[in-house]
């Protein structure tokens, strides 16, 4: 290549834009300070004394991410950091809400105080901010993940299927989803949403020209080859079993709307969205027929009110409080978000609702919509198919959890009992959603990073070592 | 604590809840424009030692006119194909393993539909079609239409191509 015409090259200092995140970082902290200090005023009168530690234990974390992220990825995206740190801190906020009313309520009643939650949680958000730099730390680059690809799907698989061990495997409301090794539970299934993605993209980017130009015609349809055929399928077998034995509607919808626009990305063709969809229906009806617990969901699904004392409760407690919040909401520590069942857990958005009001979750959603936004782009800039589909993958795995948890809550779709990513509490979800933004960090530091930073060998074209 | 206290309290941490949130598209915002100022500079003419031959007046609504006129041909410098002339006339260029591209590459490091070269009102325009190793114009990989013009260096797969007067 002619040196002269490589010297011409226009060049543009993109800047690294370090400074723009400290600032979102800081505001994001502070509204974060700003919701806990509210709560304290609107429930105690005046602020708790264990509140400042806990602002405290939040600033330090915030001062290692930043620096971290100044170290080990200085071109990533600015703005992906600081929405999940304001969604965090929003979890937090809630979690010791509800501890105050826990508290309250004890105490009515003469019991002992049960012990904040908030503080599990906070340890929680610490280990996933060491994980988040673990992971920054430990991947310099996310191309060598490819090389894993079915180490890392059979290490999905195995923690997907953990619970049903028996022994370690505990069965919590009806779902068996934990792993219990002495006091402590874990969700393995959270972990294998990532691992998983990984394999995905490391799948598709070897297998997507086949799966894209490879045609047969049948009765005048073009399809896909039957034996391209066989992955999508066991995806759909997988996620079938989850919900059959694990009974978990909602990790089961996950992974196979994961594996289905995962393929359209990879291979841009609408069929295998069709392919997709009659899939989805058909073990729809299927689970409907068969179990009694699918069957009982949509019910409640299709009518709430009609067993509003028992099945019913927890969702039209949660409509009767995103009623009552409006739209501007009760205010912080205002409410009675403590009147819903698992309002800390898995209907900790109709919590905020109430709260908060249309306006507040409103835009708490509109930083879920930042977050998958800054995901996609990403992988549009990324400059390896691998890593385009594995930003993609771990945006819409984001995009889709929110989407089950706050169609079930608002009652859009049946309920599914999946946690909120950030906000709910719960150390599983928690870590695994810090680590798949630390990936995304790792990707978006490698996609904006401007072409003469990048070691560019005078290569013809870009060779990965798979 | 007195009620229009906490009325106050909630409404301005739900102003400053969305300013956070207006803050963050702000950065997004700036972030769409960025690619959109940096372009003049991508399209800025290569200078090259030819470049005394033609009457140039970049400014002038004709200039597009003159530098379709001044290109006559796509050469392939490097690769297999060495030596092959394109003659430009007003149709689109495709390039790839396809047997039905205008240029048919014979390397595994391009895609069936690899790239399009077509003539917009600004001249030649390179534009990749979803290749998997990627379109490169001097070094850079491109991602978006590109402005092709002669003496910059066009590389598809092992394949590199120059446009001629």
């Amino acid at each position: 290549m002619s040196t002269a015409a490589t010297s011409a090259a226009p060049r543009y200092r993109q800047p690294t834009r370090r400074w723009t995140e400290l600032g979102l970082l800081v505001t994001a902290y502070a509204v974060g300070v700003a919701a806990y200090i509210q709560v304290d005023l609107a429930v105690l009168g005046s602020v708790a004394e264990d509140t400042v530690p806990v602002l405290a234990v939040l600033a330090g974390l915030v001062l290692v991410l930043h620096g971290a992220v100044r170290l080990l990825a200085r071109w990533a995206d600015p703005v992906l950091v600081p929405a999940v740190l304001a969604l965090n801190m929003l979890g937090l906020t809630m979690i010791h809400r509800l501890d105050l009313a826990d508290a309250r309520r004890a105490a009515q009643a003469g019991e002992p105080i049960p012990s904040p939650d908030v503080y599990t949680q906070l340890t929680w958000t610490t280990l996933g901010v060491v994980l988040f730099v673990a992971v920054l730390v430990v991947v310099r680059d996310h191309r060598v993940l490819q090389r894993y690809t079915y180490t890392f799907m059979l290490a999905g698989l195995v923690l997907l299927l953990l619970p049903l061990v028996p022994g370690i495997g505990a069965t919590i409301n009806g779902a068996t989803l934990w792993i219990r090794i002495g006091a402590l539970s874990f969700q393995p299934g959270e972990l294998a949403k990532i691992l998983l993605t990984i394999f995905f993209a490391g799948y598709l980017t070897v297998t997507r020209d086949s799966l894209a130009f490879v045609r047969t015609k049948i009765l005048g349809v073009e399809l896909p080859r039957g034996r391209d055929l066989g992955p999508l399928f066991v995806a759909w077998f997988v996620s079938l079993a989850v919900l059959v034995f694990e009974r978990d509607l909602g990790t089961s919808l996950l992974f196979f709307g994961l594996f289905v626009t995962l393929l359209y990305i990879a291979t841009q063709r609408r069929s295998w969205l069709v392919l997709g969809a009659v899939l989805f229906l058909s073990g729809a009806v299927f689970a409907w027929l068969a179990f009694g617990h699918v069957r009982l969901r949509v019910e409640i699904w299709l009518d709430p009110f009609a067993d509003e004392a028992s099945a019913g409760y927890q969702i039209v407690q949660s409509l009767y409080g995103l009623a009552s919040g409006g739209m501007f909401g009760s205010g912080l520590g205002q409410g009675w978000p403590q009147l819903v069942p698992y309002a800390k857990s898995d209907f900790i958005i109709s919590a905020f609702g109430e709260e908060l009001g249309l306006i507040g979750l409103m835009a708490m959603l509109v930083l879920y919509a930042i977050v998958v936004e800054r995901g996609l782009r990403t992988a549009v800039a990324c400059r390896d198919v691998f890593g385009s589909l594995l930003a993609a993958g771990l945006s819409i795995v984001l995009a889709l959890q929110v989407f089950i948890v706050v169609g079930g809550v608002t009652r859009l779709i049946p309920l599914t009992g999946l946690t909120t990513p950030f906000l709910s509490q719960g150390g599983s979800s928690l870590i695994a959603n810090w680590i798949a933004i630390a990936l995304l960090m790792r990707i978006s530091d490698t996609a904006r990073q401007p072409d003469d930073a990048v070691a560019l060998e005078d290569a013809p074209t870009q060779v990965v070592r798979l | 604590m007195s009620e229009l206290v906490l009325t106050l309290l909630r409404l301005s941490f739900l102003a400053f809840l969305w300013l956070l949130v207006l803050l963050a598209v702000a950065v997004l915002r700036r972030d769409l424009r960025a690619p959109r100022d940096a372009r003049p500079l991508v399209a800025a003419p290569v200078p090259t030692a030819k470049a005394g031959k033609v009457p140039r007046a970049p400014k002038e609504p004709r200039a597009p006119k003159a530098s379709r006129n001044s290109v006559r041909s796509l050469v392939v410098v490097e690769g297999p194909l060495q030596g092959t002339v394109i003659p430009l006339g007003t149709a689109d260029i495709t390039i790839g393993r396809a047997p039905d591209s205008t240029l048919v590459l014979d390397d595994d490091y391009a895609s069936n539909n690899h790239a399009r070269i077509s003539l917009s009102t600004d001249g030649w325009v390179v534009q990749d079609l979803g290749s998997t190793n990627g379109t490169w114009v001097d070094r850079a990989r491109i991602t978006a239409p590109t402005p092709l013009t002669v003496g910059r260096q066009l590389k598809v797969g092992r394949t590199v191509l120059e446009l001629r007067r």
